[in-house]
């Protein structure tokens, strides 16, 4: 059973319904019980990070699943819900996130050209890190995925699994141990998507 | 890179989609699960689904057809149509749609726009504008292109933006149907201000149409067509391949 955390931030029709999809059993679910009892953990999360934080730690599923990572149980943070897997965030002042990634979430007008859109949105390439992560065991180089965000991972050096080109490289997916975050929407990545997440229902962690 | 979007687009009436695709091996035509999937098949990058019933009874069976839709298509679900309160976006957005089309609405209250961005942010606020040559001005047209509003078309797109709108789509009434490509003349007076990504539509005939509009204007983010897909004149695999070796980025 795979746990999708519940705080009131996003939209989760899609994400559980990718996961029937491939065939795994996920739940929607804020019920602590039921996030220790899975095997797996998914911490969505669309919108602006200090909400999404803060509504995080006062329902106190924050600090389980820093607990539940710190266990080992493979964790994956989708859009939103990877950037709150890092330190801290400066989208509109800054922010601490859950600290289970090295790094900080920044502003992507920071580092790409000045003439390109913001919101990086649409479809975009991946390029993978080696060792490739188990996650992308099913994927090409160069395969796409799509991508909504105007805030990226930095500084995280050490976890990058794998970028996208959009005026400068930028972090699309981080990996530390059993704890994994993707920048785009795996969910809304066709069968290229679905492959990310059937690989992490089969995953163990990061050698 | 990002890529160009290819976007086909479906009317959907009482649940089900008004023009069928005119292609075999598919069972049932009108079906918007079946459809979706099809496209998706074929590598449309999104997919806009445009609720044109009028009754509730239709708005609660389009609801229902689009929840069966998001949890089969996992590619970007736009809706539109119908679309006057944030209600409707909490209504579609529940249902798996990933962004809201607004028009009409927006045009009778463009503080829509503001209050539909501020709680769900501007990647899912999509600004449809239906717009024609007037005495040389590009004006704003409403009711599915029937009403001319004088509002000014590049202004209310402006505004738009700087109410929340995260993507505009633009669609040229002077050159919608005619099939002899895009309105590039329109679309590049769109694009030199706009600081969100626009879709065109409108005018699409054959695979060169898109090329000419990804050449001509680059920053035009993606191709928005109907009846060229569903009727087969342009076959969406064939049509990326062709774009790709062009050299315009496409997810292949």
């Amino acid at each position: 059973m795979i746990a999708i955390v519940d705080y009131g931030v996003g939209n989760l029709f899609s994400l559980s319904s990718s996961f029937r999809a491939i065939g795994f059993e996920a739940c929607i679910t804020s019920d602590p019980e039921k996030i220790r009892a899975a095997e797996k953990i998914l911490l969505p999360g669309v919108g602006a990070f200090e909400d999404a934080a803060k509504k995080l730690f006062d329902s106190g599923l924050g600090d389980l699943v820093i607990a539940e990572a710190k266990r080992g149980k493979p964790i994956l943070g989708i859009c939103l819900g990877m950037q709150l897997l890092f330190e801290r965030s400066f989208e509109y002042g800054e922010h601490k996130g859950l600290g289970l990634i090295k790094g900080d979430i920044r502003p992507i007008s920071d580092v790409i050209r000045k003439d390109l859109k913001i919101p990086h949105i649409g479809w975009n390439a991946l390029h993978f890190t080696e060792p490739r992560s188990e996650i992308f065991k099913y994927l090409k180089e160069g395969d796409h995925v799509y991508f909504v965000h105007s805030f990226y991972g930095a500084n995280c050096e050490d976890s990058v699994i794998a970028t996208t080109e959009y005026g400068a490289p930028l972090t699309a997916a981080v990996a530390k141990g059993n704890v994994y975050g993707c920048q785009f929407h795996p969910e809304k990545s066709g069968e290229v998507g679905l492959s990310i997440l059937r690989a992490f229902c089969e995953s163990e962690g990061e050698k | 890179m990002i890529t160009k979007r290819i976007i086909p687009c479906l009317d959907v009436k009482n649940g089900r989609v008004v023009k069928g695709v005119n292609f075999e091996g598919l069972a049932d035509v009108n079906s918007p699960v079946a459809l979706g999937q099809y496209y998706s098949a074929c590598g449309a990058d999104e997919l806009v689904f445009y609720d044109i019933t009028a009754s509730a009874e239709g708005r609660a069976l389009f609801t229902d057809i689009l929840r069966e839709v998001a949890s089969t298509i996992f590619i970007p679900l736009t809706v539109g149509g119908g679309i006057n309160t944030v209600a409707d976006f909490d209504r579609v957005l529940k249902c798996g749609a990933d962004k809201v089309s607004v028009n009409s609405g927006a045009i009778r209250n463009p503080n829509l726009i503001y209050e539909a961005a501020k709680l769900y942010g501007d990647q899912c606020v999509v600004l449809s504008v239906d717009a024609k040559r007037v005495d040389g001005v590009y004006r704003v047209f409403a009711k599915g292109g029937r009403e001319n509003t004088g509002m000014d078309a590049l202004e209310w797109i402006k505004r738009g933006i700087s109410l929340g709108a995260g993507e505009i789509v633009l669609n040229s009434i002077d050159t919608d149907g005619v099939k002899r490509g895009f309105d590039l003349e329109m679309l590049a007076a769109v694009c030199e201000f706009s600081t969100v990504p626009v879709i065109a539509s409108g005018g699409a005939g054959c695979v060169e149409d898109f090329i000419t509009l990804f050449k001509t204007l680059p920053n035009v983010d993606a191709g928005l067509a109907a009846s060229i897909f569903h009727f087969g004149e342009v076959k969406i695999p064939k049509l990326k391949a062709r774009l790709a070796a062009e050299g315009i980025p496409m997810r292949i």
